[in-house]
């Protein structure tokens, strides 16, 4: 697992790396989390592009950042979704909430 | 029928073997010459069944965790994942769609993940004695699923169809 973030204006984008399951998403969880607390961006963005693997706890994991953000009245958008994390974002309907890039 | 190779690994339940478990499955199933998204299609069922034991099985202790996985002719795979945890009450409610007791971060979609990556799911349990999911696969078959180089190339599903 491996992260890294960057803030341009109002918008915080966090680049993950690595496997996402349940085990990684607890620490992705943490970190990302820390860092909207700290900054309240407006927007928060993340890019999926280094993610080599995905089970269901990424979409959990997606969930809860699309609610913290709806909860602080920003947005959330993904990015970088490889073929297979899409088939798993299709499966969830994840489609539907409109924040993929 | 045999299984013509078959592995077994026990381990406990704890978040960080849920890479290990997907990975040992995926190590062994890598014989039979699967494609990159069959191979992914499994890692991904087997995760969703071990991080079910360690979310919900063990919830609050850590248990075994025993992952058995079993190859026939034909690229037939079989995966098995045992626990000995505290059993689902309601295995039809459990395998519906979004449904979850993990709370918020879990999406409840672990069962329907196995049941579209796979080509079936078997989950038998017992409350206070633990659970069983039993999924298959089917590979494209392929030559040399057989093993030996040079070998012929193992019959073909419609082949196999018309043996007597």
């Amino acid at each position: 697992m491996s992260y890294r973030m960057e803030t341009e204006g109002d918008t915080l984008t966090a680049w993950l790396g690595g496997e996402l399951d349940h085990h990684t998403a607890a620490q992705m969880r943490e970190q990302v989390d820390a860092a909207v607390d700290r900054q309240k961006p407006q927007r928060l963005r993340l890019d999926f592009s280094g993610i080599s693997f995905m089970d269901s706890s990424g979409v959990g994991f997606i969930m809860g950042r699309y609610r913290l953000m709806h909860l602080l009245g920003g947005e959330l958008s993904v990015t970088g979704c490889s073929e297979r994390v899409k088939k798993m974002l299709m499966l969830a309907g994840i489609g539907r909430l409109n924040i993929m890039e | 029928m045999k299984p013509i190779n078959q592995m077994k690994v026990v381990f406990p339940s704890r978040s960080a073997n849920e890479a290990f478990a997907r990975s040992a499955a995926a190590a062994f199933v890598a014989q039979l010459d699967p494609t990159v998204d069959e191979l992914a299609d499994l890692r991904t069922a087997v995760s969703e069944a071990v991080t079910n034991c360690i979310v919900h099985a063990y919830a609050d202790c850590i248990g075994d965790i025993t992952l058995s996985v079993l190859l026939y002719e034909g690229g037939r795979v079989v995966i098995k994942i045992r626990d000995k945890g505290c059993g689902i009450a309601d295995i039809p409610q459990a395998m519906e769609p979004l449904f979850t007791t993990g709370g918020e971060e879990r999406s409840g979609l672990g069962f329907s993940v196995m049941e579209s990556f796979t080509d079936r799911l078997k989950v038998a349990s017992h409350p206070g004695r633990g659970t069983c999911v039993t999924m298959e696969k089917r590979l494209a078959c392929k030559a040399g699923n057989s093993g030996e180089e040079g070998a012929p190339p193992a019959f073909s599903r419609e082949e196999r169809a018309k043996q007597p």
